[in-house]
Formats: C-alpha cells, sequence, structure tokens
C-alpha cells in the first residue's frame, strides 16, 4: 500500500516542483548612453534576468547599483528630491553608496562598476 | 438522500433566538458570496488568457468590449472583498460567542483552514489581471514565503515556478486560482457545513447562563421556511450592494506589469493584508541581531496557529472564567493592533514623495 501511494506521489511532487533552469550569468550590460539622464535622475535597467539602476550623481558621475531592495525584494527608484534610492513597498531608504538610511533593509545594496565607453554607460558586476 | 428529506431536514433545524441571532446570517451570506465569485469567475474563464503577454489585454478586453465584462469583472472583484470582510465577521462572532468549544473543535479548524482558503484565492486572483500593483504584491508575498527558515526557499520556488515572478508565476496562479483552491475549498466546506448540520447553531455561554438564572425558556425558530427566509432577503441585499458598488466604483485594472519598472508610490495589498504589510514595513532592519522580516514572519505565523487552536487552549463550558476572559482580552488586542496597522497602511510614508 505505500509502496502505491508513493509510487503515485513521488512523481506527482516531482512534477510540480520547477525545474532548474540554469540563469545565464551576465556579467557585463550597456546600461544606457551618455545623455540619457541629466544629472540627479536615475532609471532601472535590466541586467540579466534582474534589475539594476543607473543613478547619474548631481555632480555628473555615474553610479550603478542592483536595484532589489534587500527587505523584500521590491525593486528601488531613485529619488532625485531626497538624492536617495528609495523602496515604494516599505519605504526604505538607501543612500548613494547604497548603505541603508532608514527603513527596515537589512543590508546595503549590491554597487556594480561603471565605466563611459564611446558613449555608452557599461555596467559591470564588481 | 431526496429533496423531500432535505426539506424534512430544513424543517426540523431549529434556530436559537436571542440578542445574537443576528450573528447565525454571516456564515450563510459567506457561502452566498462564495456563490457569486464562482459564477462570475466562470464567466470572466471565458475571455480571460493566463500568460504575460495576454493576462492584462484580455481583461483590458472584458471590461472595454465584451458586453457587461465591466459589470461582471468589478462584481467578481468587489464580492471578493466583501466576502472576506464577511467571513471576517462570521469567524469574529463564532469567535467571541466561543462557538469552537466542544464539540465543535473540528468545525473552527474547517472554518480557520476556509479562510485560510479564501484568503489564498485573495492573493492568487489578484496576479491575474498581471498589472503593476499586483506583480509587485506577488513580489512581496512569495519572498516573505521565502523568509520562512529552512523550508521557505522551496515554497518560494514551488509558488513561483522559478526564482522570480514571471509569467511561469502567472500561470502557476491561475492554475491555483481556478483548479487546486476550488477543489480544496469543495471539501473542507463540504465538512464544515456537514458538522454545522449535525451539531446544531451553537449558543453563547452567557445567553444559556441568563436563561438558567431567569428560568424563562430557550425560543428559537425553524430554519425551514422562518430564517432561510431572512437569509434569502439578506442575500438579495447584498446583491444589491454588489451590483450598486461595481456600477458607481467599477474595479481599476491598473497598469500593466512591467519586471523592470520600478516598485510604484503608494503600493499596497488588498486592506486584509494591510496589517501584515505595515507591520513588515515597521519593523527595523535588525533586531537583536535578527533580521526584522524574521521576527514579524515568526509572529504572524505563531497567531495564526494560536487562533487555530483556540478551541484546545480555551476548554471551559462556562461564560466567563479568567481563561475565557483574557482570551477575549487579548483578541480584542490584536483587532485592535490590525486595525491601527491597517489605518497606517493607507496614510502616506514618511519621507514618501510629496
Amino acid at each position: 500500500m505505500g509502496a502505491m501511494c508513493a509510487s503515485m506521489v513521488y512523481p506527482l511532487a516531482r512534477y510540480i516542483i520547477p525545474p532548474d533552469v540554469p540563469e545565464a550569468q551576465t556579467s557585463r550590460v550597456v546600461a544606457g548612453h551618455e545623455g540619457d539622464l541629466k544629472p540627479n535622475e536615475g532609471k532601472v535597467f535590466r541586467f540579466g534576468d534582474r534589475p539594476g539602476i543607473l543613478v547619474r550623481l548631481p555632480d555628473g558621475r555615474y553610479r550603478a547599483y542592483s536595484a532589489t531592495c534587500t527587505h523584500l525584494n521590491c525593486t528601488v527608484q531613485y529619488r532625485g528630491d531626497a538624492k536617495q534610492l528609495w523602496c515604494a513597498c516599505h519605504n526604505g531608504f538607501y543612500d548613494l553608496n547604497g548603505q541603508v538610511v532608514a527603513g527596515p533593509p537589512p543590508r546595503p545594496l549590491d554597487e556594480f562598476v561603471v565605466n563611459v565607453a564611446a558613449g555608452e554607460i557599461v555596467v559591470t558586476r564588481s | 438522500m431526496g429533496v423531500g428529506a432535505l426539506v424534512d431536514l430544513g424543517r426540523h433545524k431549529r434556530v436559537p433566538l436571542h440578542r445574537h441571532t443576528l450573528w447565525y446570517y454571516m456564515g450563510g451570506m459567506t457561502l452566498f458570496l462564495f456563490g457569486i465569485q464562482v459564477a462570475t469567475g466562470i464567466l470572466l474563464l471565458l475571455y480571460y488568457r493566463p500568460s504575460a503577454d495576454q493576462a492584462f489585454e484580455s481583461v483590458q478586453f472584458i471590461v472595454t468590449k465584451v458586453q457587461f465584462g465591466w459589470l461582471v469583472r468589478s462584481m467578481h472583484s468587489w464580492s471578493a472583498n466583501l466576502l472576506i470582510f464577511v467571513m471576517f465577521a462570521h469567524l469574529a462572532s463564532v469567535f467571541f460567542m466561543k462557538a469552537y468549544r466542544r464539540p465543535r473543535e473540528v468545525t473552527w479548524l474547517t472554518g480557520v483552514a476556509l479562510m485560510g482558503l479564501m484568503m489564498a484565492f485573495g492573493f492568487s486572483g489578484y496576479l491575474l489581471p498581471w498589472n503593476k500593483l499586483a506583480f509587485f504584491a506577488t513580489q512581496v508575498g512569495t519572498e516573505v514565503a521565502g523568509a520562512v527558515p529552512v523550508v521557505g526557499p522551496f515554497i518560494m520556488r514551488l509558488l513561483r515556478g522559478g526564482e522570480q515572478v514571471t509569467g511561469g508565476t502567472l500561470t502557476r496562479f491561475y492554475g491555483f486560482h481556478v483548479a487546486v483552491l476550488p477543489a480544496l475549498t469543495t471539501v473542507v466546506l463540504g465538512v464544515h457545513l456537514l458538522l454545522v448540520q449535525k451539531h446544531g447553531m451553537s449558543e453563547p455561554p452567557s445567553v444559556i447562563e441568563a436563561r438558567r438564572r431567569s428560568g424563562v425558556p430557550a425560543k428559537s425558530m425553524a430554519f425551514l421556511p422562518h430564517f432561510a427566509i431572512r437569509d434569502a432577503i439578506g442575500w438579495c441585499a447584498a446583491m444589491a450592494i454588489l451590483a450598486g458598488l461595481a456600477a458607481i466604483f467599477p474595479w481599476e485594472l491598473g497598469e500593466k506589469a512591467d519586471p523592470f519598472a520600478p516598485a510604484p508610490a503608494g503600493i499596497r495589498p488588498e486592506w486584509y493584508f494591510c496589517w501584515m504589510f505595515q507591520a513588515l514595513k515597521i519593523l527595523p532592519g535588525h533586531i537583536l541581531g535578527i533580521e526584522g522580516e524574521l521576527i514579524g514572519i515568526f509572529a504572524i505565523g505563531l497567531l495564526a496557529a494560536l487562533v487555530l487552536l483556540v478551541p484546545f487552549i480555551d476548554r471551559t463550558p462556562g461564560p466567563g472564567d479568567l481563561r475565557s476572559r483574557l482570551i477575549n482580552i487579548a483578541a480584542l488586542a490584536v483587532l485592535a493592533i490590525a486595525g491601527v496597522l491597517t489605518v497606517l497602511a493607507y496614510m502616506p510614508a514618511a519621507g514618501g514623495p510629496s
């Protein structure tokens, strides 16, 4: 009886567990072009299958981070009025080094390396 | 069992009459609204397409092109919310009237299971229009499940159908919403209704005690036709309220989900999840070296376990011993806290965009 139940339950359980699909490890993307962002602006870009965020600081330099909030995985945005990164889901704030300033996020955002070459803003996983 | 036997059963079934009798209508009202959900849900199935490319557009098609599609969709959404509200009222009335006590422990357990199923219906159904709010609500909700120690990551993958919320998650939630949850609900609801018939309506201990002191005999009315007619009047009123809400306040569709767009300002889940959402919002990142969200999830889990097991904690038959009163006070405190957290969730966040 037990063996019969197991022979039915096992394939069913294996079927509903999604198969492991190896993620293509993206380590470098073109996040935009010079002139896309004005100083004190930010935009979310696609970094593989996850979102990243590119910020043009008020002094014109670029910074990029993972856009996934470390609290519960919402996508953060840049707030020019506060000069901080903000997660609207649970009101978490990060400074321009990705460090948590306020709210519930437990860890800083992962920072990426930004290079500007031939007008392209290239973001690389550090 | 023939129709005659059912009518006979209804005629013999008696409903106690006392100052709390009104609360007996909540169970039937919940069942009626569930019926509306099934009917409008089947109608929506005729046009809905469960894929990331077509889900939003198909709901848009329903509300803009299909004759009375806006009415069916709005009634489904409004009725879902009213159902949860009436179900909470039913649960609270059963709780405070101590109707979970022996011999109705299993009736209570099936009732709490039904509440969990209805909330699962709400959570899975919320994603189906594939709009921005739904996308992030699912992101957060499944992430909360993923934060549960040991089994969390497995549950999260199982719910999402992968590592991220994608079109695969939408298809999975559709399957849960229209097949798995209805099947489970049919079984649990069947047992619940059977037990209600077997044990009859419970009278609050305070009513029994007052009657014992006064010596006045118990009053009751026949389920058929007296209670059933009153039930039917309530259902007609609920139908009118639903139609009015659907016509005057049609349910919004919002903007199509974009996994690579930031979470919109003012995002919050359905009102019945708001207290949990707000609790996770105000908990700090770390409490005594433990991540705040973990403590929040543990507290919510503990509360759910206490609600489920209350018949085995409060077993005294009398109306007001100390343990019973303490349980009432704790329940009122939890309701007050949940109410305050819900109100806070609807207020603008400190530091949010002006």
